[in-house]
Protein backbone atom coordinates (compact mmCIF):
# COMPACT_ATOMS: atom_id res chain seq x y z
CA UNK A 1 0.00 0.00 0.00
CA UNK A 2 2.58 2.70 1.05
CA UNK A 3 4.48 1.11 -1.25
CA UNK A 4 1.91 1.85 -3.90
CA UNK A 5 1.45 5.80 -3.00
CA UNK A 6 5.47 5.98 -3.07
CA UNK A 7 5.35 5.06 -6.58
CA UNK A 8 2.45 6.69 -7.98
CA UNK A 9 4.18 10.16 -5.67
CA UNK A 10 7.82 9.90 -7.18
CA UNK A 11 6.41 8.96 -10.82
CA UNK A 12 3.94 11.48 -10.60
CA UNK A 13 6.44 14.21 -9.83
CA UNK A 14 9.78 13.22 -12.38
CA UNK A 15 6.63 13.47 -15.16
CA UNK A 16 5.76 16.70 -13.53
CA UNK A 17 9.01 18.29 -13.02
CA UNK A 18 10.58 16.92 -16.59
CA UNK A 19 7.66 18.76 -18.35
CA UNK A 20 8.30 21.73 -16.04
CA UNK A 21 12.22 21.16 -16.89
CA UNK A 22 11.62 22.13 -20.48
CA UNK A 23 8.64 24.09 -20.27
CA UNK A 24 9.54 26.86 -17.69
CA UNK A 25 10.76 30.69 -18.68
CA UNK A 26 13.70 31.27 -16.28
CA UNK A 27 16.78 28.31 -16.83
CA UNK A 28 17.67 28.87 -13.38
CA UNK A 29 13.99 27.04 -12.24
CA UNK A 30 14.60 24.57 -15.13
CA UNK A 31 17.59 23.37 -13.65
CA UNK A 32 16.06 23.00 -10.11
CA UNK A 33 13.25 21.03 -11.81
CA UNK A 34 15.74 18.56 -12.84
CA UNK A 35 17.20 18.21 -9.88
CA UNK A 36 13.81 17.40 -8.27
CA UNK A 37 13.36 14.99 -11.45
CA UNK A 38 16.83 13.47 -10.48
CA UNK A 39 15.84 13.18 -6.76
CA UNK A 40 12.36 11.50 -7.30
CA UNK A 41 13.87 9.10 -10.11
CA UNK A 42 16.43 8.13 -7.02
CA UNK A 43 13.34 7.49 -4.98
CA UNK A 44 12.10 5.18 -7.62
CA UNK A 45 15.16 3.25 -7.68
CA UNK A 46 15.49 2.73 -3.88
CA UNK A 47 11.47 1.67 -4.48
CA UNK A 48 12.92 -1.20 -6.76
CA UNK A 49 15.71 -2.06 -4.54
CA UNK A 50 18.55 -0.70 -6.16
CA UNK A 51 19.56 1.34 -3.22
CA UNK A 52 23.25 2.03 -4.27
CA UNK A 53 22.81 3.00 -7.92
CA UNK A 54 19.82 5.56 -6.13
CA UNK A 55 22.68 7.26 -3.77
CA UNK A 56 25.34 7.65 -6.85
CA UNK A 57 22.40 9.13 -8.63
CA UNK A 58 21.78 11.95 -6.34
CA UNK A 59 25.80 12.30 -5.06
CA UNK A 60 26.97 12.52 -9.02
CA UNK A 61 23.92 13.70 -10.75
CA UNK A 62 22.19 16.09 -7.88
CA UNK A 63 26.11 17.12 -5.64
CA UNK A 64 28.07 17.76 -8.71
CA UNK A 65 26.52 18.03 -12.28
CA UNK A 66 24.00 19.94 -11.09
CA UNK A 67 25.64 22.29 -9.26
CA UNK A 68 27.64 22.66 -12.34
CA UNK A 69 24.16 23.57 -14.28
CA UNK A 70 23.05 25.78 -11.87
CA UNK A 71 26.69 27.63 -11.64
CA UNK A 72 26.97 27.92 -15.36
CA UNK A 73 22.86 28.85 -15.72
CA UNK A 74 22.74 31.38 -12.99
CA UNK A 75 25.28 33.71 -14.40
CA UNK A 76 24.08 33.89 -17.50
CA UNK A 77 22.51 37.12 -19.06
CA UNK A 78 19.68 35.14 -21.27
CA UNK A 79 17.53 37.52 -23.76
CA UNK A 80 14.30 34.98 -24.35
CA UNK A 81 13.46 37.20 -27.07
CA UNK A 82 16.47 36.13 -29.06
CA UNK A 83 15.86 32.38 -27.94
CA UNK A 84 12.26 32.00 -28.70
CA UNK A 85 13.39 33.41 -32.75
CA UNK A 86 15.23 30.03 -32.96
CA UNK A 87 12.36 27.94 -31.98
CA UNK A 88 10.95 26.96 -35.91
CA UNK A 89 14.78 26.58 -37.04
CA UNK A 90 15.20 23.21 -34.32
CA UNK A 91 11.64 22.40 -34.79
CA UNK A 92 12.14 19.60 -37.34
CA UNK A 93 15.16 18.01 -35.08
CA UNK A 94 13.12 17.94 -32.34
CA UNK A 95 10.27 16.14 -33.83
CA UNK A 96 12.74 13.71 -35.41
CA UNK A 97 13.82 13.58 -32.04
CA UNK A 98 10.60 13.14 -29.92
CA UNK A 99 9.13 10.65 -32.75
CA UNK A 100 12.38 8.64 -31.83
CA UNK A 101 11.63 8.62 -27.89
CA UNK A 102 8.08 7.79 -28.70
CA UNK A 103 8.90 4.70 -31.07
CA UNK A 104 11.65 3.39 -28.67
CA UNK A 105 8.76 3.78 -25.92
CA UNK A 106 6.07 1.74 -27.81
CA UNK A 107 8.54 -0.97 -29.04
CA UNK A 108 10.12 -1.88 -24.59
CA UNK A 109 6.11 -1.83 -24.00
CA UNK A 110 5.50 -3.87 -26.69
CA UNK A 111 8.83 -6.64 -25.63
CA UNK A 112 7.89 -6.16 -22.33
CA UNK A 113 3.93 -7.15 -22.42
CA UNK A 114 5.12 -9.94 -24.88
CA UNK A 115 6.09 -11.89 -22.16
CA UNK A 116 7.98 -11.97 -18.93
CA UNK A 117 11.59 -11.91 -19.34
CA UNK A 118 13.42 -14.59 -17.28
CA UNK A 119 15.42 -13.15 -15.00
CA UNK A 120 17.41 -16.13 -13.70
CA UNK A 121 19.14 -16.31 -17.88
CA UNK A 122 20.77 -13.05 -17.80
CA UNK A 123 24.82 -12.93 -18.47
CA UNK A 124 25.71 -12.12 -14.17
CA UNK A 125 22.67 -13.90 -12.19
CA UNK A 126 22.46 -11.88 -9.24
CA UNK A 127 22.38 -13.66 -5.74
CA UNK A 128 18.88 -11.98 -3.79
CA UNK A 129 20.68 -11.69 -0.71
CA UNK A 130 24.09 -10.07 -1.42
CA UNK A 131 23.47 -6.47 -0.91
CA UNK A 132 23.41 -4.16 -4.56
CA UNK A 133 27.49 -2.69 -3.20
CA UNK A 134 28.76 -6.62 -3.07
CA UNK A 135 27.13 -7.48 -6.16
CA UNK A 136 27.84 -4.38 -8.14
CA UNK A 137 31.59 -4.60 -6.84
CA UNK A 138 32.03 -8.71 -7.54
CA UNK A 139 31.10 -7.95 -11.26
CA UNK A 140 32.73 -5.01 -11.77
CA UNK A 141 35.95 -5.91 -10.45
CA UNK A 142 35.91 -9.11 -11.71
CA UNK A 143 34.42 -9.77 -15.01
CA UNK A 144 33.79 -6.35 -16.54
CA UNK A 145 37.23 -5.54 -15.10
CA UNK A 146 38.94 -3.99 -18.22
CA UNK A 147 35.82 -2.59 -19.58
CA UNK A 148 35.27 -1.08 -16.08
CA UNK A 149 39.42 0.16 -16.69
CA UNK A 150 38.78 1.28 -19.81
CA UNK A 151 36.10 3.97 -19.01
CA UNK A 152 38.28 4.83 -16.47
CA UNK A 153 41.18 5.99 -18.98
CA UNK A 154 38.36 7.55 -21.44
CA UNK A 155 37.61 9.80 -18.44
CA UNK A 156 41.08 10.22 -17.83
CA UNK A 157 41.68 11.65 -21.52
CA UNK A 158 38.61 13.71 -21.46
CA UNK A 159 39.61 15.00 -18.11
CA UNK A 160 43.28 16.14 -19.68
CA UNK A 161 41.82 17.20 -22.95
CA UNK A 162 39.60 19.55 -20.94
CA UNK A 163 42.41 21.04 -18.87
CA UNK A 164 44.82 21.43 -22.01
CA UNK A 165 41.87 22.91 -23.93
CA UNK A 166 40.62 25.45 -21.36
CA UNK A 167 44.26 26.42 -19.66
CA UNK A 168 46.18 29.16 -20.82
CA UNK A 169 49.23 30.90 -19.42
CA UNK A 170 48.56 34.37 -18.69
CA UNK A 171 51.23 37.09 -18.84
CA UNK A 172 51.54 39.60 -16.19
CA UNK A 173 49.38 38.11 -12.80
CA UNK A 174 51.33 38.41 -9.89
CA UNK A 175 50.47 35.10 -8.13
CA UNK A 176 50.63 34.04 -4.83
CA UNK A 177 53.75 32.65 -3.48
CA UNK A 178 52.83 30.66 -0.50
CA UNK A 179 56.42 29.77 0.48
CA UNK A 180 57.39 33.47 0.57
CA UNK A 181 54.72 34.45 2.93
CA UNK A 182 55.45 31.68 5.14
CA UNK A 183 59.02 31.99 5.65
CA UNK A 184 58.40 36.03 6.15
CA UNK A 185 59.45 37.24 9.74
CA UNK A 186 58.91 40.34 11.29
CA UNK A 187 62.60 41.38 11.42
CA UNK A 188 62.53 41.24 7.91
CA UNK A 189 59.82 43.64 6.97
CA UNK A 190 59.85 46.31 9.97
CA UNK A 191 62.36 48.40 11.40
CA UNK A 192 62.62 50.12 14.78
CA UNK A 193 63.74 53.67 14.52
CA UNK A 194 64.32 56.38 17.08
CA UNK A 195 64.67 59.24 14.55
CA UNK A 196 65.31 62.82 15.69
CA UNK A 197 62.87 65.37 15.99
CA UNK A 198 62.27 67.50 13.32
CA UNK A 199 64.41 65.19 10.89
CA UNK A 200 62.33 62.26 9.99
CA UNK A 201 63.38 59.18 8.74
CA UNK A 202 64.94 57.90 5.06
CA UNK A 203 63.28 54.52 3.89
CA UNK B 1 8.30 0.43 18.03
CA UNK B 2 6.67 -1.28 14.78
CA UNK B 3 5.91 -4.53 16.65
CA UNK B 4 4.47 -2.61 19.35
CA UNK B 5 1.71 -0.85 17.03
CA UNK B 6 1.91 -4.25 14.65
CA UNK B 7 1.00 -6.98 17.70
CA UNK B 8 -0.55 -4.73 20.31
CA UNK B 9 -2.71 -2.48 18.60
CA UNK B 10 -3.17 -4.92 15.77
CA UNK B 11 -2.69 -2.24 12.88
CA UNK B 12 -0.98 -4.03 9.39
CA UNK B 13 2.43 -4.12 9.34
CA UNK B 14 3.03 -1.55 6.72
CA UNK B 15 1.03 1.17 8.45
CA UNK B 16 2.82 0.52 12.04
CA UNK B 17 5.85 1.16 10.22
CA UNK B 18 4.91 4.22 8.90
CA UNK B 19 3.78 5.44 11.76
CA UNK B 20 6.76 4.14 13.83
CA UNK B 21 9.26 5.93 11.62
CA UNK B 22 6.79 9.29 12.13
CA UNK B 23 7.30 8.97 15.87
CA UNK B 24 11.21 8.02 15.27
CA UNK B 25 11.56 11.25 12.99
CA UNK B 26 9.76 13.35 15.68
CA UNK B 27 11.88 12.05 18.53
CA UNK B 28 15.25 12.57 16.65
CA UNK B 29 14.03 16.37 15.27
CA UNK B 30 12.43 17.67 18.26
CA UNK B 31 15.32 17.19 20.90
CA UNK B 32 17.46 18.05 17.93
CA UNK B 33 16.04 21.79 18.01
CA UNK B 34 16.50 21.96 21.12
CA UNK B 35 20.35 21.24 21.20
CA UNK B 36 20.45 23.87 18.72
CA UNK B 37 19.01 26.29 20.83
CA UNK B 38 21.15 25.53 23.77
CA UNK B 39 24.72 25.40 21.12
CA UNK B 40 24.04 28.03 20.02
CA UNK B 41 24.22 29.39 24.04
CA UNK B 42 27.49 27.80 24.26
CA UNK B 43 29.11 28.61 21.35
CA UNK B 44 28.53 32.02 22.44
CA UNK B 45 30.08 31.40 26.05
CA UNK B 46 33.01 29.63 24.70
CA UNK B 47 33.43 32.34 22.40
CA UNK B 48 32.78 35.11 25.19
CA UNK B 49 35.32 33.64 27.49
CA UNK B 50 37.87 33.44 25.26
CA UNK B 51 37.82 36.67 24.74
CA UNK B 52 37.17 37.64 28.45
CA UNK B 53 33.73 38.74 27.87
CA UNK B 54 30.79 37.24 29.81
CA UNK B 55 28.46 36.74 26.64
CA UNK B 56 24.65 36.71 27.03
CA UNK B 57 24.08 36.72 31.01
CA UNK B 58 20.51 38.69 31.05
CA UNK B 59 17.58 36.43 30.24
CA UNK B 60 17.15 34.12 32.61
CA UNK B 61 19.66 31.91 34.94
CA UNK B 62 23.21 32.36 33.04
CA UNK B 63 21.37 33.63 30.08
CA UNK B 64 20.52 30.14 29.75
CA UNK B 65 17.21 31.37 28.03
CA UNK B 66 18.53 33.42 25.43
CA UNK B 67 18.13 31.13 22.36
CA UNK B 68 14.52 31.38 22.89
CA UNK B 69 14.18 34.74 23.67
CA UNK B 70 16.06 35.31 19.81
CA UNK B 71 13.51 32.67 18.62
CA UNK B 72 10.38 34.50 19.64
CA UNK B 73 11.80 37.81 18.35
CA UNK B 74 12.72 36.38 14.98
CA UNK B 75 8.73 34.92 15.19
CA UNK B 76 7.68 38.11 15.68
CA UNK B 77 9.57 39.57 13.13
CA UNK B 78 8.24 40.70 9.73
CA UNK B 79 9.38 38.38 6.84
CA UNK B 80 10.49 41.24 4.29
CA UNK B 81 10.94 39.66 0.63
CA UNK B 82 13.43 42.13 -1.32
CA UNK B 83 10.94 43.23 -4.76
CA UNK B 84 13.95 42.04 -7.03
CA UNK B 85 13.95 39.39 -5.59
CA UNK B 86 12.55 35.44 -7.11
CA UNK B 87 10.03 35.04 -4.20
CA UNK B 88 9.32 30.93 -4.81
CA UNK B 89 13.29 30.58 -4.67
CA UNK B 90 14.07 33.44 -1.89
CA UNK B 91 11.52 31.45 0.42
CA UNK B 92 12.64 27.74 -0.88
CA UNK B 93 16.54 28.22 0.04
CA UNK B 94 16.59 28.51 4.00
CA UNK B 95 13.56 25.37 3.62
CA UNK B 96 16.21 23.54 1.85
CA UNK B 97 19.37 24.26 3.86
CA UNK B 98 17.06 23.54 7.24
CA UNK B 99 15.84 20.17 5.78
CA UNK B 100 19.05 18.63 4.60
CA UNK B 101 20.67 19.31 8.07
CA UNK B 102 18.17 17.49 9.36
CA UNK B 103 17.70 14.56 6.85
CA UNK B 104 21.29 13.39 7.66
CA UNK B 105 20.22 12.49 11.49
CA UNK B 106 18.60 9.33 9.86
CA UNK B 107 21.12 7.24 9.94
CA UNK B 108 23.77 8.21 12.83
CA UNK B 109 23.53 5.39 15.19
CA UNK B 110 22.72 6.79 19.40
CA UNK B 111 23.73 3.43 20.58
CA UNK B 112 23.24 -0.30 19.84
CA UNK B 113 20.84 -0.94 17.62
CA UNK B 114 19.14 2.30 18.18
CA UNK B 115 19.09 4.43 14.81
CA UNK B 116 15.96 5.27 12.25
CA UNK B 117 16.96 3.57 9.01
CA UNK B 118 19.68 1.01 9.63
CA UNK B 119 20.42 1.61 5.77
CA UNK B 120 23.65 -0.44 4.30
CA UNK B 121 24.34 2.16 2.08
CA UNK B 122 24.64 4.59 5.24
CA UNK B 123 27.40 6.81 4.69
CA UNK B 124 26.50 6.78 0.49
CA UNK B 125 22.98 8.66 2.66
CA UNK B 126 25.02 11.00 4.31
CA UNK B 127 27.71 12.27 1.34
CA UNK B 128 24.31 12.03 -1.08
CA UNK B 129 22.04 14.45 1.66
CA UNK B 130 25.60 16.87 2.31
CA UNK B 131 26.06 17.55 -1.45
CA UNK B 132 22.44 18.98 -1.06
CA UNK B 133 23.27 21.13 1.55
CA UNK B 134 25.33 23.90 -1.44
CA UNK B 135 21.59 24.37 -3.08
CA UNK B 136 20.05 26.44 0.01
CA UNK B 137 23.11 28.92 0.08
CA UNK B 138 23.27 29.13 -3.84
CA UNK B 139 19.61 29.56 -4.35
CA UNK B 140 19.78 32.16 -1.80
CA UNK B 141 22.18 34.16 -3.24
CA UNK B 142 20.88 34.02 -6.90
CA UNK B 143 17.33 34.48 -5.91
CA UNK B 144 18.08 37.50 -3.37
CA UNK B 145 19.25 39.53 -6.71
CA UNK B 146 21.44 41.55 -4.77
CA UNK B 147 25.34 41.50 -5.20
CA UNK B 148 26.73 40.37 -1.80
CA UNK B 149 24.72 37.55 -1.39
CA UNK B 150 26.00 36.54 -4.80
CA UNK B 151 29.49 36.70 -4.66
CA UNK B 152 28.83 34.52 -1.59
CA UNK B 153 27.02 32.42 -3.06
CA UNK B 154 29.64 31.81 -5.70
CA UNK B 155 32.27 31.45 -2.70
CA UNK B 156 30.06 28.76 -0.94
CA UNK B 157 29.30 26.96 -4.43
CA UNK B 158 33.26 26.03 -5.09
CA UNK B 159 34.00 25.85 -1.27
CA UNK B 160 31.71 23.21 -1.02
CA UNK B 161 32.42 21.09 -4.05
CA UNK B 162 36.19 21.19 -3.02
CA UNK B 163 36.47 20.32 0.21
CA UNK B 164 33.34 17.45 -0.88
CA UNK B 165 35.85 15.70 -3.06
CA UNK B 166 38.19 15.28 -0.06
CA UNK B 167 35.53 13.85 2.51
CA UNK B 168 34.50 11.44 -0.42
CA UNK B 169 38.37 9.82 -0.13
CA UNK B 170 38.45 10.20 3.44
CA UNK B 171 34.98 8.06 3.84
CA UNK B 172 36.57 5.88 1.45
CA UNK B 173 39.71 5.21 3.47
CA UNK B 174 37.03 4.47 6.74
CA UNK B 175 34.78 2.52 4.97
CA UNK B 176 37.56 0.40 3.25
CA UNK B 177 39.05 -0.50 7.04
CA UNK B 178 35.61 -0.77 8.63
CA UNK B 179 34.61 -3.02 5.37
CA UNK B 180 30.91 -1.68 5.42
CA UNK B 181 28.91 1.19 4.41
CA UNK B 182 26.54 0.74 7.29
CA UNK B 183 27.41 3.70 10.11
CA UNK B 184 26.79 0.83 13.12
CA UNK B 185 28.98 -1.52 11.66
CA UNK B 186 31.52 1.07 11.12
CA UNK B 187 31.14 1.73 15.03
CA UNK B 188 31.73 -2.18 15.70
CA UNK B 189 34.65 -2.06 14.15
CA UNK B 190 36.27 0.56 15.83
CA UNK B 191 36.02 -1.70 19.17
CA UNK B 192 39.64 -2.55 20.34
CA UNK B 193 41.77 -1.34 17.82
CA UNK B 194 45.16 -1.82 20.36
CA UNK B 195 46.05 -5.18 21.33
CA UNK B 196 47.61 -4.25 24.56
CA UNK B 197 45.56 -0.78 25.38
CA UNK B 198 42.28 -1.93 24.10
CA UNK B 199 40.89 1.49 22.77
CA UNK B 200 37.74 2.26 20.94
CA UNK B 201 38.00 4.72 17.55
CA UNK B 202 39.64 4.83 13.72
CA UNK B 203 41.51 7.76 15.38
CA UNK B 204 43.73 5.62 17.65
CA UNK B 205 44.94 3.55 14.11
CA UNK B 206 47.98 5.72 13.58
CA UNK B 207 47.69 4.87 10.18
CA UNK B 208 43.93 6.18 10.19
CA UNK B 209 45.08 9.49 12.45
CA UNK B 210 45.80 11.97 9.30
CA UNK B 211 42.73 11.23 7.50
CA UNK B 212 40.54 12.25 11.44
CA UNK B 213 42.73 15.38 10.69
CA UNK B 214 41.83 15.47 7.05
CA UNK B 215 37.97 15.23 8.13
CA UNK B 216 38.11 17.16 11.00
CA UNK B 217 39.17 20.12 8.89
CA UNK B 218 37.02 19.68 5.83
CA UNK B 219 33.82 19.43 8.05
CA UNK B 220 34.88 23.40 9.75
CA UNK B 221 34.90 23.95 5.17
CA UNK B 222 31.98 22.03 4.43
CA UNK B 223 29.92 23.94 7.23
CA UNK B 224 31.61 27.22 6.83
CA UNK B 225 32.45 27.49 10.42
CA UNK B 226 35.42 30.22 10.75
CA UNK B 227 38.10 29.86 9.90
CA UNK B 228 36.57 29.00 6.49
CA UNK B 229 33.52 31.35 6.80
CA UNK B 230 34.78 33.12 3.87
CA UNK B 231 30.90 33.21 2.81
CA UNK B 232 29.27 35.28 5.72
CA UNK B 233 32.71 37.58 5.70
CA UNK B 234 31.29 40.34 7.41
CA UNK B 235 34.14 42.49 6.98
CA UNK B 236 33.47 41.86 2.57
CA UNK B 237 30.37 40.89 2.20
CA UNK B 238 28.01 42.25 5.19
CA UNK B 239 26.56 38.64 5.52
CA UNK B 240 26.97 36.62 2.79
CA UNK B 241 24.08 34.80 1.37
CA UNK B 242 22.13 36.19 4.36
CA UNK B 243 22.04 39.85 3.70
CA UNK B 244 18.33 40.19 2.65
CA UNK B 245 17.14 37.30 4.40
CA UNK B 246 14.80 38.61 7.83
CA UNK B 247 12.61 36.80 10.72
CA UNK B 248 11.94 33.13 10.02
CA UNK B 249 13.53 32.69 6.76
CA UNK B 250 16.81 34.28 8.83
CA UNK B 251 16.22 31.75 11.56
CA UNK B 252 16.12 28.62 9.47
CA UNK B 253 19.31 29.24 7.84
CA UNK B 254 20.69 29.93 11.32
CA UNK B 255 19.14 26.63 12.89
CA UNK B 256 20.32 24.49 9.71
CA UNK B 257 24.03 26.31 9.81
CA UNK B 258 24.10 24.66 14.07
CA UNK B 259 22.41 21.57 12.94
CA UNK B 260 24.80 20.77 10.44
CA UNK B 261 27.86 22.07 12.71
CA UNK B 262 26.16 19.64 15.54
CA UNK B 263 26.07 17.01 12.32
CA UNK B 264 29.57 17.20 11.32
CA UNK B 265 30.46 16.80 15.27
CA UNK B 266 28.10 13.63 15.42
CA UNK B 267 29.99 12.36 11.96
CA UNK B 268 33.21 13.05 13.27
CA UNK B 269 33.01 11.42 16.78
CA UNK B 270 30.68 7.94 14.77
CA UNK B 271 33.59 7.64 12.08
CA UNK B 272 36.64 8.31 13.75
CA UNK B 273 36.36 8.11 17.36
CA UNK B 274 34.21 4.91 18.39
CA UNK B 275 30.54 6.65 18.21
CA UNK B 276 28.74 4.84 21.04
CA UNK B 277 31.17 2.89 22.10
CA UNK B 278 33.57 4.06 25.32
CA UNK B 279 36.93 5.41 24.49
CA UNK B 280 38.75 2.57 25.76
CA UNK B 281 36.80 -1.21 25.90
CA UNK B 282 36.81 -1.76 29.42
CA UNK B 283 34.01 -3.81 30.66
CA UNK B 284 32.62 -1.30 33.56
CA UNK B 285 32.42 1.42 31.03
CA UNK B 286 29.77 0.06 29.31
CA UNK B 287 27.62 0.55 32.52
CA UNK B 288 26.99 3.81 30.94
CA UNK B 289 24.45 3.93 28.30
CA UNK B 290 26.04 4.57 24.87
CA UNK B 291 24.37 7.54 23.83
CA UNK B 292 25.98 9.33 26.55
CA UNK B 293 29.20 8.12 25.25
CA UNK B 294 28.09 9.77 21.99
CA UNK B 295 26.92 12.92 23.71
CA UNK B 296 30.32 13.82 25.33
CA UNK B 297 32.04 13.22 22.06
CA UNK B 298 30.05 15.34 20.32
CA UNK B 299 30.13 18.02 22.48
CA UNK B 300 33.69 17.66 22.66
CA UNK B 301 34.13 18.30 19.13
CA UNK B 302 31.39 21.59 19.33
CA UNK B 303 33.79 22.88 21.65
CA UNK B 304 36.59 22.36 19.31
CA UNK B 305 34.49 24.20 16.59
CA UNK B 306 33.95 26.95 19.08
CA UNK B 307 37.54 27.10 20.40
CA UNK B 308 38.94 27.32 16.67
CA UNK B 309 36.12 29.93 15.45
CA UNK B 310 37.54 31.80 18.65
CA UNK B 311 41.44 31.49 17.96
CA UNK B 312 42.13 31.33 14.07
CA UNK B 313 41.66 34.40 11.86
CA UNK B 314 39.96 33.67 8.51
CA UNK B 315 41.70 32.27 5.54
CA UNK B 316 42.18 33.83 2.39
CA UNK B 317 40.23 32.84 -0.29
CA UNK B 318 43.52 31.38 -2.48
CA UNK B 319 44.50 29.58 0.25
CA UNK B 320 41.65 27.90 1.23
CA UNK B 321 41.19 26.67 -2.37
CA UNK B 322 44.50 25.83 -2.40
CA UNK B 323 44.38 23.86 0.80
CA UNK B 324 41.41 21.80 -0.19
CA UNK B 325 42.62 20.89 -3.94
CA UNK B 326 46.59 21.13 -3.57
CA UNK B 327 46.93 19.62 -0.09
CA UNK B 328 43.60 17.53 0.74
CA UNK B 329 42.79 16.29 -2.46
CA UNK B 330 46.65 14.59 -3.28
CA UNK B 331 47.04 13.31 0.78
CA UNK B 332 43.65 11.96 0.88
CA UNK B 333 43.93 10.40 -2.50
CA UNK B 334 47.14 8.98 -1.58
CA UNK B 335 46.17 7.49 1.81
CA UNK B 336 43.48 5.26 -0.13
CA UNK B 337 45.74 4.03 -2.20
CA UNK B 338 47.89 3.50 1.38
CA UNK B 339 45.07 2.15 3.13
CA UNK B 340 43.73 -0.37 1.03
CA UNK B 341 47.51 -1.94 0.54
CA UNK B 342 48.16 -2.03 3.74
CA UNK B 343 44.96 -3.89 4.01
CA UNK B 344 45.36 -6.31 0.67
CA UNK B 345 49.14 -6.87 2.75
CA UNK B 346 47.42 -7.25 5.95
CA UNK B 347 44.24 -9.55 4.77
CA UNK B 348 44.70 -11.08 1.69
CA UNK B 349 48.96 -11.54 1.12
CA UNK B 350 50.45 -9.96 -1.86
Amino acid sequence: MIQAIAFYLFAAVVILSGAMTISSRNPVHSVMWLILAFFNAAGLMVLVGAEFIAMLLVIVYVGAVAVLFLFVVMMLDIDFAELRAGVMRYAGIGLAVAVALAAEVIIAVGAWSAGTLDLTRRVAPIDPVVPNIQAIGNLLYSRYVFIFEAAGFVLLVAMIGAIVLTHRERSGVRGQNIARQVNRRPQDSTRNMQPPVGQGVSL
Amino acid sequence: MTGFFNTTVGMSYEWSWFLATIIGILVIALPLMLAVAMIIYADRKIWAAMALRRGPNVVGPFGLLQSFADGLKVFLQETIVPAAANRGLFLLAPIITFTVALIVWAVVPFQAGVVLADINVGLLYVLAASSLGVYGIILSGWASNSKYPFYSALRAAAQMVSYEVAIGFVLISVVLWAGSFNLSTIVLAQRAVWPIIPVNGFAFNPLLFPMAVVFLISALAETQRAPFDLTEAESELVAGYQTEYSSMSFALFWLGEYANVLLMCALNATLFWGGWLPPIDWAPLYVVPGIIWLFAKILFFFFVFSWIKATVPRYRYDQLMRLGWKIFLPLSLFWVFLVSGVLMFMRVGI
